[in-house]
């Protein structure tokens, strides 16, 4: 059976390793588009603080892992893919023929539709060739524009913070981290950044950006007349599913690759995974991109298991959730943070301490939940919800008090507690 | 013989002497705040729940790790940090379901149990044996007789401490 | 090292805090624990200051062992002038925030003057935080305990703080700390909450990583819970039965107080016994105790975790007391239960959750109701100002009602709080207060162990059982076993258990420990955790410099060797039932010769020469 996946992230990788392990005779190929061996994007935040080096960002660390699991892994960019020939074809000419195709290809930043998001000094901070071009503008005393205060945005504050530069962050939507916070805890993380020295302005739009004399060589122009000069302006307003090759292919696609609850795109023998996945959520059932780690390895296992075994066990969703350090405050959203119709809710809210905790139940049941500064035993939220464990007397304890998460948890998952499956 | 941790809640006093044997012998220091194992007490209930890692075989938070920083040892079956590649982006902290990894924020790393290598030190501190390190198998009878016995207590429970074998608490050599 | 050096001054007056490095030579004289802050107060107050008034000063402190693996390694005490006996107190206490304490950083808290309006204390390591106590004041500990548990988000933190009782002025009013363990005695609590201080919320993750030799360590403490788990009773009877282990053994000795220290055996004792508290019960088929728990590192677990019947008229409405809690030691079912002659354990269990939620000595409480008692019994009492109740030997609804008046500090409660020497001198019969040094008496009768009159006359913080327990050898044997009824001997052994037993609190572990261990098995321990060399002999002459130390704080305040007596009760009735029958406390054939061996003068006073001896001079 030859195997072909295109691209060499978390997905991928995942992927390469799980199809390897179901198939021990078969070939592996797997295709990425830049030019270092597979890394995560998770770990860029710390290559900009220094704490690692581009070699700590490596999905595996061994040189010689993908030989020794005969992965055979390609530089190349795909251009097409011929679901009916079975092939993809590489850009420069090359082509790679399959009998089971994963397509694992990520997702790109979108550039906000605004003059001069092309000039120099203008970047995303996606891949390790635009982490080189931070570092080389990102100074002590420079002045850094990041334009967006999404999930991206916020997990290289600290790093831009501790390279000592003055940084002001442009939020078009009226808080931080609108796609994972309410308004309570993305103030609370405005708060927080604020009293740390970063200049936070929401609900304000960038005009335009426009090279400058003067000090800084950047200006970012807002909707209402305000300039900021620029050393570097990062843009991380959110991020395209990579599915622009595919146009012509036959296969089906949204904002992402609409796959069933196999993993199966809409052509025979080909399945994806990851950030290009429009895959099931589960919480609502519905098919959506998600674009987070925990996902992307999930799908990548998955998609191995129904590549190689046949379509035995549809997917129950994955669980949609985000952690996220801000300047060392910590929080974490879960599945249905904002909550549901007809539900009911939990809150603790401690501003002066920048301690947050927000449940959302159904019924018994916790749907969702976002915590602040909460670091101890919090995967406990994702158990609760994906073993969709009836919480009985504890729904009414927690309501009183949401602190007693672990407790709800041993009292209502552990016969004994351990060694006891929830999932 | 792969063995496992086994915790009875129903063993347990509350004494903390797994929390502050799991610290020192991993960080040096008698301080539960640094323990991988935890002792949870529902004191309505009058019980105490001894609770760390069950090195589960799905492993969450070794495969959602971004940079191969948690990592299987052969040896115990655990599933161990590696804390010069572990970079704290706590990705594997919301992945484990069981909440038993968690971030430190002077480390800026995770910390998990990793069963001390094969001699874990919360079952040799342990003094009514309610942790104790048996053969893989044995843990999961443990959990079907308990749960065949759950329900309401209707004899009082008291917990002595059990003989054990003189234990070795040298971190050298241990 | 063990020691954190480290002390947090907490000025109420002012509202500062300030943070001092601990007089380490000290340290090396009084080790820790009730004996280092002993030194403290005797430095820093004047022993004749108001015990409630600003001048005072309360110290929660731990010991070199606090918060290490030594078992029983998580006691601290509680120092102050007591407003109960007006002597030193200490009162000392398991659970888990003394250790808690210790983790954040802190061998000792010294609170200084008067709030101006209530407060308490937010402790995360070095973050210490004086906060207004507004909310929680005016609240039972439970319901404090609840509300700073969710305000400050954090299920981790360890609280100690002080009830409604000690808010009213009940004299003997304890500081509780993790919902049931408690420093009970003497009234600290009263102290704590005349500062106007409701508690302490105690976060530590800094832990204790200094110890001198930790692979020496290691092996003395492993070394020590061997001599525990193989003991009889440290391994076997307190995990049973706790201290209530004790009921059916001392009521054969004849040694029960009963009827406010009339009768020597109480005919229900059997009901309210540690075995009883095993059995089902007919009403609901389940027992009393639901299970034994641990303090912070203890390898024992004495304690009592149970459950009142849920159709007990005193809870069938109150479904906040269904669940389980800090249940009955011995020596709360013997004051709530032999001496009042209430025999119904689920109403003692309930009076004790009530002692504990509303934080009040329930040896002192126990003792002033049975004394009430018997002053309703002769007529002295009578309804109209107990407000209607029948206040009658046996009435277990008369008890459970006084708890629940002494909680809130209303009506006859107020009375009751008094504590039994005022409460008796209110109402003319003084003689039937069981008291000396004006606190109430623990669960042994001296007319049937002798040792124990010797021991409460010349405690020094008033009758108390934890000062000297001659009860391990005059009635178990240990560490040898001497006659209960006879008085030879017996002054060398209080001496002797007082002076170990001053060690083994200040080293930070529990004195039920001294059950199996000797100060030889405390030694090695010490030594292995604190600078310095610690011998037996240099712990027994820290024992001994403590226990002097403490009685120039009392002479100083204005007691005499008069004030070593014990009631006329004990004097002169004897004994009526039971192997002491016949029996009166002989005092005065030990009392002289004690005073010899301690290098007392006959006047009870220290000679410069023991003074010079002990370095306290």
């Amino acid at each position: 059976m030859r195997h072909v996946i295109i691209g060499a992230g978390p997905a991928g990788v995942v992927a390469a390793e799980q199809l390897r392990k179901f198939d021990p005779q078969g070939t592996v190929t797997l295709i990425g588009d830049e030019p270092e061996p597979p890394y995560s994007r998770m770990a860029i935040p710390y290559l900009l603080m220094d704490r690692i080096g581009e070699p700590g960002t490596y999905l595996r660390k061994d040189p010689g892992h993908y030989d020794e699991l005969r992965i055979d892994v390609i530089r190349g960019r795909v251009t097409t893919v011929d679901a009916k020939a079975r092939s993809v074809a590489l850009a420069g000419g090359g082509k790679q023929s399959y009998d089971k195709l994963l397509i694992a290809s990520g997702a790109t930043p979108i550039a906000p539709p605004i003059p001069g998001v092309d000039l120099e000094g203008v970047c995303a901070c996606w891949t390790l060739a635009d982490v080189r071009k931070i570092i080389e503008r990102a100074h002590k005393g420079s002045s850094v524009v990041l334009i967006g205060a999404g999930f991206i945005g916020c997990i290289i504050l600290e790093a831009l913070a501790a390279r000592g530069v003055k940084l002001t962050v442009v939020e078009l939507e009226d808080r931080m981290v609108p796609r994972m916070l309410n308004a309570t805890a993305g103030g609370m993380v405005r708060r927080w950044c604020e009293s740390r020295g970063v200049s936070v302005r929401v609900s304000s739009q960038v005009r335009a950006i426009e090279g400058a004399k003067g000090a800084a060589p950047l200006r970012v122009l807002l909707e209402g007349g305000d300039a900021i000069p620029a050393d570097l302006v990062i843009q991380a307003t959110g991020v395209r599913s990579n599915t622009g090759f595919l146009d012509g292919s036959g296969i089906a696609t949204e904002r992402g690759i609409l796959v069933n609850e196999f993993l199966a795109a809409s052509v025979p023998d080909v399945y994806a995974a990851g950030d290009v996945a429009q895959g099931r959520d589960f919480s609502t059932g519905a098919y959506v991109v998600q674009a987070i780690q925990p996902t992307a390895v999930e799908h990548g296992r998955i998609a191995a298991m129904h590549m190689t075994r046949g379509h035995r066990h549809a997917q129950r969703g994955t669980l949609n959730m985000n952690v996220l350090d801000t300047l060392g405050l910590v929080s974490s959203s879960f599945a249905q943070w904002m909550g549901v119709k007809g539900g009911d809710s939990a809150e603790l809210n401690d501003p002066d301490r920048f301690r947050y905790i927000n449940l959302q139940f159904q019924d018994d049941v916790l749907v969702g939940a976002t915590a602040l500064g909460l670091t101890d035993h919090v995967g406990v939220l994702r158990g609760l919800i994906q073993g969709k464990t009836a919480l009985g007397p504890w729904k009414k304890k927690l309501q009183a008090d949401p602190t007693r998460l672990v407790e709800a948890y041993l009292s209502t998952t552990m016969p004994v507690g351990h060694n006891a499956y929830v999932i | 013989m792969l063995r496992a941790l086994k915790l009875e809640p129903e063993k347990c006093t509350g004494c903390m002497q797994c929390e502050m044997a799991c610290s020192y012998e991993n960080e040096g220091v008698f301080n539960p705040a640094l323990s991988r194992i935890k002792v949870f007490e529902f004191h309505e209930q009058g019980s105490f729940a001894p609770y760390t890692c069950t090195q589960c075989e799905e492993a969450w938070c070794m495969h959602a790790c971004p940079v191969e920083a948690i990592v299987f040892n052969p040896a115990t079956g655990s599933k161990d940090v590696l804390d010069d590649l572990c970079v704290g982006c706590k990705v594997c902290t919301i992945a484990c379901p069981f909440g038993t990894v968690n971030y430190r924020a002077d480390t800026g790393k995770v910390m998990k149990c990793d069963l001390c290598g094969g001699d874990p030190w919360c079952a040799k501190a342990c003094p009514t044996g309610a942790i104790t390190y048996v053969d893989i198998a044995d843990t999961g009878l443990a959990r079907m007789r308990a749960w065949a016995q759950r329900g309401e207590a209707t004899s009082a429970r008291f917990n002595a401490p059990v003989a054990k074998d003189a234990q070795n608490f040298d971190r050298a050599k241990a | 090292m063990a020691w954190t050096k480290k002390v947090l001054r907490v000025n109420l007056t002012r509202g500062t805090v300030s943070v001092e490095p601990l007089n380490m030579e000290w340290a090396q004289q009084y080790l820790g624990q009730r004996g280092l802050a002993s030194k403290y107060l005797v430095e820093e107050i004047d022993p004749k200051c108001d015990a409630l008034g600003p001048d005072n000063k309360l110290m929660l402190v731990t010991g070199p062992l606090t918060g290490t693996m030594a078992s029983t390694g998580g006691r601290y005490s509680v120092v102050c002038k007591s407003p109960l006996t007006g002597t030193i107190a200490c009162s000392n206490s398991g659970g888990y925030i003394g250790a808690e304490l210790k983790n954040a950083g802190w061998d000792m808290l010294i609170f200084e003057g008067k709030s101006p309006k209530p407060v308490y204390l937010y402790i995360r390591n070095e973050h210490v935080e004086l906060l207004d106590a507004a909310e929680v004041w005016g609240k039972s500990i439970w319901e404090a305990d609840k509300i700073l548990r969710k305000k400050h988000q954090d299920p981790n933190v360890r609280i100690s703080g002080v009830g409604r009782s000690a808010e009213t002025g009940c004299l003997y009013a304890g500081v509780i700390n993790d919902l049931h363990r408690a420093a009970g005695r003497s009234g600290v609590g009263t102290v704590m909450a005349s500062k106007n201080l409701k508690a302490v919320v105690c976060r530590g993750t800094k832990g204790v990583g200094n110890v001198k030799d930790p692979l020496r360590f290691m092996q003395a403490t492993e070394a020590g819970k061997k001599v525990l788990r193989d003991n009889a009773v440290t391994g076997q009877g307190l995990p049973a039965y706790g201290t209530q282990v004790l009921m059916n053994v001392i009521n054969e000795a004849g040694a029960m107080p009963t009827y406010n220290m009339r009768e020597t055996q109480f005919p229900g004792a059997h009901k309210i016994s540690g075995e009883a508290m095993h059995q089902p019960r007919e009403s609901d088929g389940k027992p009393n105790l639901t299970t034994n728990a641990a303090c912070f590192a203890c390898t024992i677990a004495c304690g009592r975790i149970s459950t009142v019947d849920r159709g007990h008229y005193t809870i069938k409405n109150k479904p906040e007391y269904w669940g389980s809690s800090g249940g009955l030691e011995y020596e709360a079912a013997w004051a709530l239960g032999s001496d009042t002659g209430v025999d119904d354990l689920d109403a003692l269990t309930y009076a004790n959750f009530i002692c504990n939620e509303d934080g009040f000595d329930p040896i002192s409480f126990g003792s002033t109701v049975a004394a009430a008692m018997e002053l309703y019994e002769q007529g002295v009492l009578t309804k109209e100002h107990t407000g209607g109740i029948e206040f009658k030997f046996g009435s277990a609804a008369a008890l459970t009602t006084a708890a629940e008046l002494v909680a809130r500090g209303e009506g006859f409660g107020r009375d009751l709080a008094l504590g039994s020497k005022r409460f008796c001198a209110k109402y003319g019969r003084p003689e039937l207060s069981m008291t000396v040094k004006g606190q109430e008496f623990p669960a042994y009768d001296p007319r049937a162990i002798q040792g124990m009159g010797l021991a409460y006359a010349t405690s020094n913080r008033g009758a108390c059982h934890l000062r000297g327990y001659t009860v391990a050898s005059e009635i178990m044997g240990i560490p040898e076993k001497t006659d209960p009824l006879a008085t030879a001997g017996k002054p060398e052994l209080v001496k002797a258990f007082q002076d170990a037993t001053a060690a083994f609190d200040s080293a930070g572990i529990c004195i039920f420990t001294s059950f199996a261990w000797t100060l030889d098995d405390v030694a090695p321990q010490v030594d292995a955790a604190c600078d310095g060399e610690w011998t037996t002999e240099k712990l027994l002459h820290v024992g001994e410099r403590i226990w002097n130390l403490e009685r120039q704080f009392n002479l100083a305040a204005g007691l005499t060797g008069k004030d070593d007596s014990l009631p006329k009760r004990l004097l002169k009735d004897a004994a009526n039932v039971g192997p002491a029958k016949g029996h009166v406390a002989e005092l005065g054939k030990m009392l002289p010769q004690y005073y010899q061996i301690r290098g007392w003068n006959d006047q009870g006073v220290p000679t410069a020469d023991t003074l010079k001896r002990l370095g306290l001079s």
